[in-house]
């Protein structure tokens, strides 16, 4: 019972006026900053770091983990609301989220979103609370064969779940995964595929560049071509009773939230491979494990609560890792661990034992964010859906603006808004034949950690492939893995095997 | 929609080709002591994607897929106009963004979207080309503290730093 006191000691912190402030405003910038296209949890925390040095450490973390929490909020609004996800987290939440915003049900999704985000945070602070040690004792033992056989898990669920035209899809994640190699080589520090020294190429292809150009740039093309320049504004009615009705009808999504965030929450625990593929994950095990797997992507509940679980549950879980062990289990969270060095605190178990107030504090914070973050987030829902209610010709270049200003922030380089630019007409060029733009996003930003684990992987095999296999926990990943990859060629086996058996002939 | 499903998978296998060919610049074979070579992981991606441009140009030829059986054209004229115009829009004011900056280039593709693309008022066009980069400048460069690119009108920008940072 150690635990609950040291939470409730946690919460008599978090509670004090002026982190209950930080708090509530945290939450508040941190919905804003995830709805923005382009600028998602670890711009808003990376750019605001520096304003938190005139908090004490306690404060500031609080701050900042309640933008991080805030950000898994409002990621769900924008791709809802414009399919345009508003950080990498959120890109599994435009699959289904947009469908339900184009038939009308904006508010359903997004209501959908804020109570899966709630209880998936809920359920993973719980856990969090209760098996912080021996989890990451666990987490622990992961190694690089690990890390990349659980990538090519994420990768395998769009070969073999994604439904697409499969030879496209490969090349989605080729190309994505070759344009996360561009810039200084990681081992060798040698530059690579910088086109003649262009100076822009040498720190590499910002995941963002090309996520705002496709989801940004393409999407709205994409949305003047369909509607010639007048969207059809869907209609989206806000009243208690609608929420009231939507939270009714989320009982029945209740296995896939605790799903969610339960893989959400294990996903999110490994180092680096956060809320991102987790959230695909959960969506992917949600259509597969699903009695009616073809509603998915074209509007249903469930493939938003999904992925909305999982994510806020992974944020969560990122910082398991980065509080017990002084890993990072996230971008954010890295950049969470980079302001505790400053504020003078070092990172690793000991923060356990010597830092109990700025942990526990912390802990007892990520409840409170909860709870603030779906109040605001359901409270500001009539201000997005007016948005949505302005003419497309007013709307379309508010957003081309939001992008260009959105794609310059990260690096501060013009190089990339021409980048993104290109990105978004070439990405909306490829869609028109059916290229799946989401595993190319999802590809660029898995890139780097897939290459050094691979690498990793082999430099202590002497180059052999077995590692991945022999190894208690990657093996069974990894099979998991390689079966999805090969699942839609035995699918179209059987299927040809079962037609010539019907006697109805070969394929003609 | 035949021709471009087949000149897209073209274009898509001379860039792939292209990118194994500048990979290959790096070793990509077994480095000794340091594993795979810094080229090797693009390199064999890059063959991943030409695999794959050619096996859809395989499926053009077996015409498997949806597009190379379609009839319908890739762009009807009218929606071709409307890209290029908003596409052009777009390259014009990110080009501009180098000589005016931001706070020139965003109310000028403001007017020409809204105005003439759009046909809406002046009254709302007008109210949005000011609104937009004022919000910018209070949200990027006064809040987030990042410096959006400015050109010539740099030191028209003096005295508002003075007074706001």
């Amino acid at each position: 019972m150690e635990i609950i006191q040291h939470l409730l000691d946690g919460f008599l912190v978090a509670l004090e006026p002026m982190n209950l402030f930080l708090v509530i405003i945290g939450c508040a910038v941190g919905l804003f900053i995830g709805a923005m296209p382009g600028l998602g949890s670890v711009n808003g925390v990376a750019i605001l770091l520096p304003v938190t040095f005139i908090v004490p450490p306690t404060s500031a973390i609080i701050f900042l983990a309640a933008i991080y929490y805030g950000a898994m909020y409002g990621g769900a609004i924008s791709s809802i609301m414009l399919g345009i996800p508003g950080a990498s987290t959120a890109v599994a939440t435009t699959f289904d989220g947009r469908p339900l915003a184009l038939k009308g049900m904006a508010d359903k999704a997004l209501v959908a979103a804020a109570v899966a985000s709630f209880a998936g945070g809920t359920i993973s602070v719980i856990l969090f609370t209760a098996f912080a040690p021996p989890l990451a004792h666990v987490a622990l033992s992961f190694g690089a064969p690990e890390e990349f056989a659980l990538m090519m898990l994420a990768f395998g669920t769009f070969i073999g779940l994604g439904g697409d035209d499969i030879p496209k899809t490969l090349f989605s994640i080729a190309i994505g995964l070759v344009m996360s190699a561009v810039g200084l080589d990681i081992l060798s520090g040698e530059p690579r595929l910088v086109f003649g020294d262009i100076p822009g190429f040498f720190h590499g292809i910002n995941f963002l560049v090309l996520a705002i150009g496709i989801y940004g740039i393409g999407e709205i093309l994409w949305t003047i071509e369909s509607s010639r320049g007048e969207v059809a504004v869907s209609q989206a009615v806000v009243s208690v009773r609608r929420v009231l009705d939507t939270l009714r009808e989320l009982v029945k999504s209740l296995k896939t939230i605790i799903m969610g965030s339960l893989i959400g929450f294990f996903v999110g625990l490994l180092p680096a491979a956060g809320a991102t593929p987790g959230s695909i994950m959960a969506y992917g095990v949600a259509k597969t494990v699903s009695r009616d797997p073809d509603s998915y992507g074209k509007g249903n509940l469930d493939g938003v609560a999904a992925p909305e679980s999982a994510n806020n549950a992974a944020s969560t879980g990122s910082m398991l890792p980065m509080l017990t062990l002084g890993i990072p289990g996230s971008p954010t969270t890295a950049i969470l661990l980079g302001g505790m060095v400053i504020w003078g605190l070092e990172p690793g178990p000991r923060l356990f034992v010597e830092q109990t107030e700025f942990v526990w504090g912390l802990i007892a914070s990520l409840y409170v964010a909860n709870l603030f973050s779906i109040l605001l987030n359901i409270a500001f829902i009539p201000i997005f859906i007016w948005v949505l209610k302005l003419p497309f010709s007013i709307l379309a270049p508010v957003i081309f603006v939001l992008c260009i200003v959105g794609g310059y922030a990260p690096t501060q380089d013009m190089h990339d808004v021409w980048l993104m630019l290109l990105f978004g007409v070439v990405g909306y060029l490829m869609r028109k034949l059916d290229y799946p733009m989401a595993p190319m996003v999802l590809a660029i930003v898995l890139g780097p950690l897939a290459e050094s684990s691979l690498r990793q992987s082999l430099l202590q095999s002497h180059g052999s492939m077995m590692v991945f296999i022999e190894r208690p926990i990657s093996g069974p990943i990894m099979g998991i893995a390689l079966l999805l990859f090969v699942f839609p060629a035995l699918k179209a086996v059987k299927s040809a095997v079962a037609r010539r058996s019907a006697g109805t002939g070969g394929e003609k | 929609m035949r021709r471009a499903e087949l000149s897209m998978a073209i274009v898509l296998a001379i860039l792939s080709v292209y990118l194994m060919w500048k990979s290959a610049e790096l070793p990509i074979g077994w480095v000794k002591g340091d594993g795979p070579g810094g080229g090797a992981f693009p390199f064999w991606l890059s063959l991943v994607m030409l695999v794959c441009s050619i096996w859809t140009i395989v499926r053009w030829f077996r015409r498997t897929t949806p597009q190379s059986r379609s009839t319908e054209p890739y762009f009807d004229s009218q929606s071709l106009s409307l890209i290029i115009l908003v596409v052009g829009a777009l390259v014009l004011m990110v080009g501009s963004i180098h000589f005016i900056g931001v706070y020139g280039a965003i109310p000028l593709f403001f007017v020409f979207y809204m105005r003439f693309i759009g046909r809406q008022t002046w009254t709302k066009t007008l109210v949005l080309a000011v609104a937009a980069p004022v919000f910018t400048f209070f949200f990027f460069e006064i809040l987030l503290h990042i410096t959006l690119p400015k050109g010539a009108t740099e030191t028209l920008f003096y005295p508002l730093y003075d007074i706001f940072m």
